[in-house]
């Protein structure tokens, strides 16, 4: 029972970084058409950030907003220099965010070394809980808290602000919005910049639990891959409950079958594509 | 005049071992050959059928381990395990094109990787059939005919004897009435699809045939290295491969290895200087994508003719599929 218990938790907390993740790259394609792959190395980027500033003696908050600061510009100038000037042709936009993960997975690599790099949880938050005579990691139960709050962030944003409501009429039906002045222009960029910031923010925040090393982007991409096919393209909810799913067959998988895991991981992909292929929740098919 | 180029070069790849004075210049020209079977088997998908995939190096993963393993812990021999490559590589492939093939454009380009990422988790993660990290090693060369591989120069002639096959079949392939269809499907699916196509099988069966041909361009991967490591499935190392198509100009037969000799090239001579590889890679791809989109044969044929033909227009149309192209009609 206790097992059982406890990895509900874990998966939980996995479920809930990667919905930090998952739910920028869903937006961003969803607005912009296009497959983020530098997801997984903003992530990664915004860890490496995340521990510098903890190297530094800033305290655990402080290297969030950091990392999440300083991903998101880099987000922004790689709209703005390069994904701009390919505007209209999203495979070549694709193939561009792949060169630009690997620039920053080996800038990662130089300037941090190649060994891992086990990060702290925050004194305020390390510990365990008590209940139900189990003791609960205290930081897992943080991240499952922040993440909702991070959706509901965004749900918020999406339905009752203005640049959401333009937001979702792009992603709906791009050209219209366009016609009927919305700035698209400004919206990619503010899209894409929320999407790396919020990668760089759930690298942060994943480090105590995943900890950081080189090829950690390399293992997050495909998760957030599979979390926006199985959820749906374009999708906050579909994101939300897909992050959850993968987390928890993922952290199952683990424990009771660690060496077919990853394999297991993909399983519900290949259902989902064969019976729904635009994913649980999306409208979009790209 | 194209053939008489076809035959000078031949006669040349022919003499590469007699200037390029020691073992290193040709297995330097082995890796190119190798590297450019990769990249002509992905071309067929990613330049002909307009399907962009980014799991090939899980072909040659697939491929190599499986031969690798047969060979180290079962005892086959080369032609038994070479076979049985290839056959468990095809009908891989034939089931990834089921799942992939759900979609087409960016969505078939993420499922791919997707599915190339499962078998670098598989080679990486399930240590006891191959070894973790470390790989399989132990593999020999075959030794067709007793000739003896081992050697430099006789593995040199014997690579550039399948790709020879290979380069053939492909021309030939792509020429074909069925050639011509695979095309249609890129370009116009509906109306191919109206016309009576299976547009499904016809991408199909080059999905297969790519996977066919990347299992063997695996098999001789795996025998000149006579190694195999999780390394060689990385997503870099199919964004490689599809590096060396677009480089050099996919939907082109020359194209992919022009690349491939260009890649292999800059690889080596890159690494004798400094080991950051990975991120020139990422340099090089946004360069090319940025400002070589149509691939460097078709912009040489640019800067040397301003005005072309008709023909060459043809091929140079063909030739770029990355350059900004009206919103094509998607099935």
């Amino acid at each position: 029972m206790s097992f059982w218990l406890i990895q509900s938790l874990n998966s939980l907390a996995l479920g809930g970084v990667l919905f930090t993740l998952a739910a920028g790259f869903s937006l961003i394609f969803g607005l912009m058409r296009i497959a983020n792959l530098s997801h997984g190395a903003y992530f990664m980027f915004g860890a490496y950030i995340g521990l510098a500033m903890l190297d530094r003696g800033y305290n655990f908050g402080v290297a969030v907003l950091v990392a999440g600061l300083a991903v998101g510009l880099l987000g922004g100038i790689v709209e703005r220099f390069v994904l701009r000037r390919l505007a209209g042709n999203s495979l070549s936009q694709v193939l561009a965010t792949l060169g630009v993960a690997f620039v920053i997975a080996d800038g990662s690599l130089w300037l941090w070394g190649g060994d891992p790099r086990p990060v702290n949880a925050p004194a305020l938050l390390s510990g365990g809980v008590q209940l139900l005579g189990l003791t609960f990691p205290l930081y897992r139960l943080a991240v499952v808290v922040f993440s909702a709050v991070i959706g509901l962030g965004l749900w918020l944003l999406l339905d009752k602000t203005k640049l959401g409501v333009m937001i979702r009429a792009s992603v709906d039906d791009r050209q219209m919005a366009q016609g009927i002045g919305v700035p698209a222009s400004k919206l990619f960029t503010i899209v894409f910049c929320l999407g790396a910031a919020l990668a760089g923010v759930g690298g942060v925040i994943a480090a105590p639990i995943l900890s950081v090393y080189p090829g950690l982007d390399a293992d997050m991409l495909p998760l957030a891959l599979v979390v926006v096919i199985l959820g749906g393209l374009g999708s906050l909810a579909g994101a939300f409950v897909g992050s959850f799913l993968i987390g928890f067959i993922y952290s199952f998988g683990q424990v009771l079958f660690p060496d077919l895991a990853y394999i297991i991981l993909f399983l519900p992909m290949v259902v989902i594509l064969a019976v729904r292929p635009r994913g649980l929740f999306g409208r979009i098919t790209a | 005049m194209k053939r008489a180029a076809c035959v000078v070069l031949v006669a040349l790849l022919l003499f590469v071992p007699f200037f390029t004075g020691g073992t290193y210049y040709t297995n330097l020209a082995s890796q190119i050959l190798i590297s450019a079977l990769f990249a002509l088997s992905l071309n067929l998908l990613v330049g002909y059928a307009g399907l962009t995939s980014l799991g090939h190096a899980g072909y040659l993963g697939l491929s190599a381990y499986t031969c690798g393993w047969l060979m180290v812990n079962l005892g086959w021999g080369h032609l038994a395990s070479g076979a049985a490559a290839l056959a468990a590589t095809t009908v891989m492939a034939g089931i990834f094109g089921l799942i992939a093939l759900r979609a087409s454009g960016i969505s078939f380009l993420m499922i791919t990787l997707a599915l190339g990422q499962i078998l670098w988790g598989l080679a990486y993660r399930w240590t006891s059939v191959t070894g973790g990290d470390n790989g399989i090693s132990g593999l020999t060369r075959p030794a067709p005919f007793g000739i003896n591989l081992g050697d430099a120069n006789n593995f040199y002639y014997f690579t550039l004897l399948v790709f020879l096959a290979v380069w053939a079949a492909i021309a030939v392939w792509v020429r074909s009435p069925f050639g011509a269809s695979i095309r249609g499907t890129k370009d116009q699916p509906r109306r191919m699809s109206a016309l009576g196509f299976n547009v499904w099988l016809i991408r199909w069966i080059t999905f297969v045939a790519s996977g066919f041909l990347g299992a063997v361009a695996g098999l001789m991967y795996v025998y000149y290295h006579q190694f195999i490591s999780p390394h060689s499935l990385s997503l870099a190392n199919s964004a490689e491969m599809l590096l060396m198509v677009i480089a050099g100009g996919a939907g082109t037969l020359s194209g992919p290895v022009v690349g491939a000799a260009l890649v292999v090239l800059l690889k080596n001579v890159a690494s004798a200087y400094i080991d950051r590889w990975i991120m020139l890679l990422g340099f090089v791809f946004i360069f090319i994508v940025m400002f070589v989109p149509g691939g460097i044969v078709a912009g040489v044929a640019r800067l040397r003719r301003p005005t072309l033909t008709k023909g060459q227009a043809a091929v140079m149309h063909a030739a770029a599929p990355l350059g900004p192209t009206p919103p094509k009609e998607t099935l």
